[in-house]
């Protein structure tokens, strides 16, 4: 903690400190969120990797305060935007932020439009609604953000239904929801993992050049890393519902000190492998977030461990400047080639 | 810029659309015309359209005797047997249609459908009888269908607590076989407001409000559950807003269905309980209580055919056609199928 803090010397556009989201369920006390911190500027991309299940979708949902709750519940910490604790604010303030400072989209935009309602209405909604516009003057924004997004026709294409759009499309409009507002910040969850490579590539650059073009901090999440490696300044890699790894880009890859992430990398194909060459793998499975093991979450995984890794959690501890690692033994992890 | 638009949408390969669409909205547009190219809705709605039809020319169809009192079947004496088709009016008869003559040069009035047991005209109940089916049918079905919606969503909608006390009260209501608990509200009610048509209203009202609800409640908490209600949630849109514009749209398709059907159901359920004495007063044009008017003559059917068949077979038609454009709308309504165009 005593390094992360010696960081936060400034104010920045998002602090999160210390957030702990877990479920009560019928089963047990789900541990999805366990004491993530970390922090982001203005015009920064963060990207968030992990493997599913590993509490990157929760920890966005629990910034934006949209978990359910019961059976979750944010247990502890703050989220503080520009210096706005987020999780003190009222539900009726809170609704003022969604959207307007903090904009979300969601993995699957086949499911994330509501089929009865046109695509203009959606987009033209939030505009209404924190902007206080009228129809007239939504409706001329909203063809200006369908244009921004690359849909053709966009004035025409307003009183079209989701059905109506292809799934690129539709990711599309929901960009153009999510920056309707002019947001600070925009939360990607996965936002090009149900569409094919192609239309993969045209989203990603559509959302670098927006993020150029309006500056705004984008929250990337995924667990595909090479979108990271193309998009992203800053990685955030989590397990087990904990931030293990954190820092620039290049450093993470080039120079990976969790066991964690260095298996991530290195089980991603390489083009020059010669043909029959097997996969890297990480053995075993992720742990079960119902009753994580004391310790650190990775060790029952992980090559490197010792038995200190099983008793003691290890927490972030600066290798690099701005490079921060939780593996008590950091130093001897090396990249797998 | 109409004109404009309309090049764009040949660009795009598209039929620009009509009047009718522009003014009704796509999705309204494509519900209105797959209604209107289903072979079972136009039989349906052609037979509803008839009903509807009979309904408000009842007075020019069968002029009331009663002026001021036009739902009470006019009797042509006292007599326990019934008569059959074409036979006479003798006493009290009413004015007789401006049409009568030109159609069949008679000067006279004749039961057209014979009498019932009481010398009840069954023509004029039937005809007059229309109105008081859809006015039932209609009024109840409103009336459960606000209930119901009401209670559904915001039981499903705010879950935990309020759902768990608002599902037990419908289990109560449940719990009571509908025809019986019905009879028995409805003679409670009897003499505290009059016999009349409120008192079985009122009952089937009670009864009947806990199947919308629970049907609502069932779809919208699958609802509720959609990416696209988060979404919402993300833009900041209000709770009340997510559960009238974004959720209730999506969910009232399976209710619209339950509600066209349930008005010939309905109908059927009201005919029982004026078949058994309890709807309707006496002598109220209503089918039930013209089929209530057969009971005494049942094992001799086959000579007195006429007092069961004719309002039997109304009775079936206007539920079937109910049931007809209940289908019709189900196929065209089916969230699954829309996008096909």
């Amino acid at each position: 903690m005593s390094a992360y803090e010696a960081q936060s010397s400034s104010e920045h556009l998002l602090e999160v400190k210390n957030l702990t989201t877990r479920f009560y369920t019928e089963d047990g006390v789900v541990y999805a969120v366990n004491g993530i911190s970390y922090t982001m500027d203005e015009g920064d991309t963060l990207g968030v990797v992990g493997e599913s299940g590993c509490g990157k979708s929760v920890h966005a949902l629990s910034m934006m305060r949209l978990i359910p709750i019961p059976p979750g519940k944010i247990e502890a910490g703050e989220v503080l935007l520009r210096g706005r604790d987020l999780l003190k604010l009222s539900e009726e303030e809170m609704r003022h932020v969604r959207g307007a400072q903090l904009a979300m989209i969601f993995q699957d935009p086949m499911t994330s439009l509501n089929p009865v309602l046109t695509v203009g209405f959606q987009i033209m909604e939030a505009l209404k609604l924190h902007q206080g516009m009228s129809d007239h003057e939504a409706r001329a924004r909203a063809t200006e953000l369908l244009e921004m997004v690359g849909i053709p026709e966009a004035s025409l294409r307003l009183d079209d239904y989701p059905h109506q759009f292809s799934g690129g499309m539709r990711q599309r409009a929901m960009i153009a929801m999510g920056l309707s507002c002019n947001p600070m910040i925009l939360i990607a969850d996965e936002p090009t993992t149900a569409l094919d490579v192609t239309i993969q590539a045209q989203i990603m650059d559509l959302v670098k050049r927006l993020r150029d073009k309006l500056g705004m901090a984008i929250i990337w999440i995924t667990h595909d890393l090479g979108v990271v490696a193309g998009l992203a300044q800053r990685v955030n890699v989590m397990y087990a519902g904990s931030l293990i790894e954190t820092g620039p880009v290049k450093e993470i890859y080039g120079n990976p000190h969790h066991p964690y992430t260095a298996g991530l990398l290195g089980s991603l194909p390489r083009p020059d492998d010669p043909p029959g060459t097997k996969l890297f793998s990480i053995k075993g499975e992720p742990p079960d977030l119902l009753g994580l093991p004391k310790g650190c979450p990775f060790a029952p995984r992980c090559t490197y461990a010792v038995e200190r890794c099983f008793h003691e959690a290890p927490t972030l501890e600066p290798t690099e400047p701005g490079h921060l690692v939780a593996c008590w033994e950091k130093e001897r992890v090396e990249k797998i080639q | 810029m109409a004109k404009n638009n309309t090049q764009q949408e040949e660009l795009l390969g598209r039929k620009p659309p009509g009047w009718l669409e522009r003014q009704l909205g796509t999705e309204a547009y494509r519900a209105l015309r797959g209604m209107a190219t289903n072979p079972i809705s136009v039989i349906g709605t052609l037979l509803l359209a008839i009903f509807l039809f009979v309904a408000i020319a009842a007075p020019v169809l069968a002029p009331p005797a009663h002026t001021n009192d036009p739902y009470q079947i006019p009797r042509d004496g006292y007599g326990q047997v019934p008569k059959p088709p074409g036979t006479e009016w003798r006493t009290r008869q009413p004015p007789l249609p401006f049409w009568w003559k030109a159609v069949t040069g008679k000067d006279n009035w004749i039961h057209i459908m014979g009498t019932a047991s009481g010398q009840w005209d069954i023509y004029y109940g039937v005809v007059w009888g229309t109105r008081t089916a859809l006015r039932v049918g209609l009024v109840i079905t409103i009336i459960t269908a606000i209930v119901g919606i009401i209670v559904g969503s915001v039981s499903a909608y705010y879950g935990g607590t309020v759902d768990i006390v608002l599902m037990r009260i419908v289990e109560v209501f449940i719990a009571f076989p509908f025809l019986p608990a019905a009879m028995t509200l409805s003679a409670v009610l009897t003499p505290i407001i009059g016999r009349g048509l409120f008192p079985p209203m009122i009952a089937i009202i009670v009864f009947g409000w806990t199947g919308v609800a629970r049907l609502l409640r069932s779809d919208v908490l699958s609802v509720r559950e959609r990416e696209y209600v988060l979404a919402a949630k993300v833009i900041g849109v209000s709770d009340a807003r997510i559960m009238f514009r974004h959720i209730l749209p999506n969910a009232i398709f399976p209710t619209l269905v339950w509600a066209s059907m349930r008005i010939g159901s309905l109908v059927i359920t009201f005919a029982a309980l004026s078949f058994l004495g309890i709807g309707a007063e006496v002598g109220y044009a209503d089918w039930g209580q013209l089929l209530s008017f057969a009971r005494d003559w049942m094992t001799q059917l086959g000579e007195y055919w006429y007092i069961v068949t004719f309002p039997g077979t109304i009775l079936v038609l206007f539920v079937l056609a109910w049931n007809l454009v209940g289908d019709a709308l189900r196929d065209v309504l089916d969230p699954r199928l829309q996008g096909s165009r």
